[in-house]
């Protein structure tokens, strides 16, 4: 019986795409039409019909035709609402798909950009790898949905298939659509959880180099009121205009120059987990870093953005 | 209560707003149960109803177990202890809408208002069980708004608008989908026999009964319900005709009469011309089927007594249609029976002295002259102070009597009870026959509307040569019941006139119920077979009919899928001719991309298509400017461009 249930199944799968979990990917947009939207009764709609069924016999026995009427009346509604729920998903478009950034492990937010067409299409459910989420698009509206991907590994994910599906407007059917965008998200590395800080080759000449006063941060260019005791006169000898000592701003992070060749004695995940980590903590404090792989070299900088990109470099290596 | 068949994933609590669109469906409900249920029994619903309504409002929670038990208890004790079983039609109904007032006692989740909702549209249509007229009908099938106005408030993620907005789809839906129901009405095959018993009415309807005491009529006369419908083949008889008889009444013990012959062939009748019509009788819940004086053979499923009374196979519990012929002017029973005399002749002993002696002594004064003896007593009625009142005095023992002596005051059926004492105290064969006489003429619709105030009580005596003779005391007494009507003899008979405007506008409005009635009650196998025969559909079996349908159906089918696939035509009309272009062009192989500009786009297409390069230049000119270069694109460009987007065909470059 079970093998008998799962050769159909297998049958539909590679016959059906369309109906079935295994439709092949596609690029975006993404528009469901008449050709790819199912229907089928839903548990309370069989049931309703079997209440429409006793409805009929009743009347029909009692030779009451203001009841069949009714019985009639009640059935083609419960029919036409059929349509409904059809035109609830037909010209649905999934224009965008927007992913967040999470770490291999954490759920990553993906926004999905949904677009209306001539018609408003409500209360429409997006189904994605067990969880729901009920959305309505106005007539040639726009309406982002929020999901979680669960991640597991770094680098490209692809999306999973998402199943649109509608009950509107009774809840007597149940009409569905498989999509599988041709889409993938990327999933930055997991930094590994406690290891050594990254060991900075001429550690300390960087410091004397800061007192030499060489192409330091810490120093600017004169402006006028800037107080006289603050002008370093040392550096303002070796330049055109005078360079003051800038008091205001923040202590100056040290700079890391994160390497991939100076990890050479790890296996390639773990150097890419441990340059995460350091990626990380430098985030954290605002720290600058500079990011050296063999797919890509990054120059030194500090902020979110700058956050993003190397992690993202991380992510794609090989 | 809840049948847990299955184990049920952790639903989410109800919202508010179904709730309240279930209450209100289930008050629907109630109301359209109301007139058939005990009012206290309504009333106990409601309260409860409303109890639970308050009570979810202020803290949801289901209701606990042993309440719904108990509840469930005390319910079906009132319906057992009210109609002594809880089998039948009104047991039934009392059932369905307890129950229901009970799942809502229950319903905290989506599943259980679903149920509620589903529960509801079957409960409203056992409202129609009772009465199936048309303003019930419409009563009940806009019940079913908030029903489905319920299963759609528990979609997720619908928009939201106000309480009376949410009934609005689902009013559109059933409008929708009226087409399609009456599709259904027509083509769907009709049992040719009940599967099982019909129901039985336990509840006495008002209407004509079987016997008659004085007095009796009195509620009836007031009751404005139609009793039947009847269109005439020709024209109506004059209203002095309209008599139609139901029961004849030959046995008399003192103050009721009642039942005569059951069986035994019909009297012989010979007659002059027949009037031919049909009848369109409202249930009554009895057998009995009036017919104009005098019907000349019974319809079918009827059969016809001695007395010409007709009887139907079965009790009459939902609208009847039947076809009679009838004579107005006849002799029935030129010979009677020495057993038929005798009891056409029997007075109980011991009862109304003085009205016996009154005949005797007319029949001493007449001699033979039997005629002038009736004479003698419609004068009597007409001379000797009587009036006509639906409120007449109290009668003692012996009401003939005291009618005659004392209060000189009655309506029709003082007066032919009355009337057949004398005659038969006189020796004159006499019998009481009760019926409906009158009617409002429906000039519209050319039928004649009988309703149960119509009733009426009038005499036959049997007079040798002629027969049985009708005789209406009531008319010589108020000339204008007969002539009239009984709303204008009521009129002044009872203390509050009913406004003459009123009236007149019921009576024409009738002729809505008179089409239902016969389009919608009385639509039955032989009706569909009139319908379908025009079209030259002479079989109307079970398959023909399903046959038809399923065409019917198909055509709503694919009248509904236009619908539902239709695109709204883009407002933008620069926009639907580039769309033309696009699709033209993707013929020819050139396939617009993804994000791809359109001076892009047309640039590879002037490639692709060498020959037409110029062409396809300006149309990319026109568009660009029509586009970029104007708020408001000029109406000539657009018009332009819509005609060379027109006239574009690609011509393929054959290399």
């Amino acid at each position: 019986m079970l093998a008998a249930i799962r050769r159909v199944q297998t049958w539909a799968e590679r016959r059906l795409p369309a109906l079935t979990r295994y439709k092949r990917t596609e690029p975006l947009p993404i528009v469901l039409h008449r050709r790819r939207v199912y229907i089928v009764p839903t548990a309370f709609g069989a049931a309703f019909t079997v209440l429409l069924l006793i409805m009929l016999v009743g009347a029909l026995n009692y030779t009451n035709n203001a009841a069949l009427m009714l019985t009639c009346l009640l059935g083609s509604a419960t029919s036409a609402s059929m349509l409904i729920a059809f035109r609830s998903l037909d010209g649905l478009k999934l224009t965008g798909i927007r992913q967040g950034q999470a770490i291999a492990g954490e759920p990553m937010a993906i926004t999905l950009v949904f677009s209306g067409s001539g018609h408003a299409h409500l209360s429409v459910h997006a189904d994605m790898n067990d969880q729901a989420e009920a959305f309505t698009v106005e007539a040639h509206g726009e309406t982002l949905v929020s999901l979680q991907l669960d991640t597991h590994r770094r680098g490209w994910r692809p999306m999973p298939r998402i199943k649109l599906w509608s009950n509107w407007p009774l809840g007597l059917f149940h009409a569905w659509s498989w999509i599988h965008p041709d889409q993938s998200v990327l999933v930055w590395p997991h930094p590994e959880t406690g290891g050594p800080p990254p060991v900075m080759p001429g550690d300390a000449s960087q410091q004397q180099r800061l007192h030499q006063g060489e192409d330091i941060a810490a120093l600017r260019a004169y402006r006028a009121g800037d107080p006289q005791r603050h002008i370093a006169w040392k550096h303002s000898a070796r330049h055109d205009n005078l360079l003051v000592k800038d008091f205001e701003q923040p202590e100056a992070q040290e700079e890391w120059h994160l390497d991939w060749r100076q990890l050479a004695q790890l296996s390639p995940e773990s150097r890419i987990e441990r340059l995460a980590r350091w990626l990380g903590e430098a985030e954290t404090v605002g720290r600058p870093t500079s990011l050296w792989l063999p797919t890509e070299d990054i120059s030194l900088g500090h902020g979110r953005s700058h956050y993003s990109h190397c992690m993202n470099a991380l992510a794609r290596m090989p | 209560m809840r049948l847990s068949l299955f184990r049920h994933r952790h639903q989410a609590p109800l919202e508010r707003r179904p709730f309240d669109l279930l209450c209100i469906t289930v008050t629907v409900v109630l109301g359209v149960h109301a007139p058939h249920l005990p009012a206290w029994f309504t009333l106990a619903l409601a309260v409860m109803l409303g109890l639970r309504w308050w009570q979810r409002r202020q803290r949801p929670g289901r209701a606990p177990t042993y309440l719904k038990l108990s509840l469930l208890a005390l319910l079906t004790a009132a319906v057992i202890s009210h109609y002594s079983t809880i089998f039948g039609r009104e047991p039934g109904a009392a059932l369905v809408a307890g129950l229901l007032v009970l799942k809502v006692f229950e319903t905290e989740t989506p599943r259980d208002a679903r149920v509620g909702a589903a529960f509801s549209c079957f409960a409203l249509m056992t409202a129609l069980l009772f009465d199936q007229g048309m303003v019930a009908t419409v009563l009940v099938a806009l019940g079913l708004l908030p029903a489905l106005a319920t299963l759609r408030a528990l979609q997720p993620a619908r928009p939201a608008s106000s309480l009376p907005r949410e009934l609005l789809p689902a009013l559109k839906l059933l409008a929708a989908s009226l087409p399609m129901a009456l599709l259904a009405f027509i083509f769907v095959p009709r049992l040719s026999s009940p599967l099982w018993g019909a129901p039985n009415s336990t509840q006495g309807r008002t209407g004509l009964s079987a016997d008659m005491s004085p007095g009796d009529f009195a509620e009836l006369l007031l009751d404005d319900r139609p009793a039947m419908r009847v269109s005439f083949v020709g024209a109506p008889p004059p209203n002095q005709q309209r008599y139609f008889r139901a029961y004849v009444l030959s046995n008399y013990d003192g103050r009721t009469w009642n039942g005569s012959e059951r069986n035994g062939t019909p009297g012989a009748v010979e007659h002059g011309p027949i009037t031919q019509y049909t009848v369109t009788l409202e249930a009554t819940g009895q057998r009995v089927l009036p017919a104009l004086d005098v019907p000349l053979e019974a319809p079918t499923q009827a059969s016809m007594s001695a007395d010409r009374e007709m009887r139907a196979d079965r009790p009459v519990n939902d609208p009847l249609v039947y076809s009679l012929r009838s004579a107005s002017s006849y002799r029935l029973q030129g010979q009677l029976s020495e057993r038929e005399r005798r009891r056409a002749l029997q007075l109980p002993p011991g009862f109304d002295p003085q009205a016996r002696a009154l005949g005797q002594r007319w029949r001493a004064q007449y001699g033979a002259n039997e005629a002038a003896i009736a004479q003698a007593a419609m004068t009597l009625f007409h001379d000797g102070g009587f009036s006509y009142t639906l409120a007449p005095a109290p009668l003692g023992r012996n009401t003939v009597d005291d009618f005659l002596f004392g209060t000189h005051e009655g309506f029709c059926e003082h007066y032919a009870s009355s009337f057949v004492v004398l005659m038969r105290a006189a020796g004159i064969p006499a019998r009481v026959v009760t019926g409906y006489q009158g009617g409002y003429w429906n000039s519209m619709g050319n039928y004649l509307l009988v309703r149960q105030a119509d009733a009426h009580a009038w005499s036959e005596v049997w007079l040798p040569e002629r027969g049985w003779v009708r005789m209406d005391p009531t008319a010589a007494v108020r000339p204008e019941r007969v002539s009239q009507g009984s709303a204008a003899a009521n009129a002044k008979a009872t203390d509050w006139p009913p406004n003459q405007w009123w009236l007149s506008w019921r009576n024409r409005w009738d002729i809505v119920n008179q089409w239902w009635n016969q389009g919608v009650i009385g639509f039955d196998t032989m009706r569909q077979r009139g319908l379908l025969t025009p079209f030259g559909v002479n079989d109307t079996s079970v398959g023909m009919l399903g046959l038809l349908l399923a065409i019917g159906g198909s055509l709503f089918a694919v009248g509904g899928l236009l619908w539902a696939m239709w695109q709204r035509p883009e407002a933008d009309r620069a926009h639907t001719s580039m769309r033309m272009l696009e699709k033209r062009l993707a013929s020819a192989g050139v396939i617009r991309r993804h994000s791809e500009g359109p001076q892009h786009y047309f640039s590879r297409a002037a490639r692709a298509l060498p020959s037409q390069r110029e062409q396809l230049e300006h149309l990319m000119r026109t568009y660009l400017e029509l586009r970029y270069a104007h708020d408001e694109p000029p109406a000539d460009l657009l018009k332009n461009f819509r005609q060379a987007a027109r006239d574009f065909r690609p011509r393929r470059v054959v290399k």
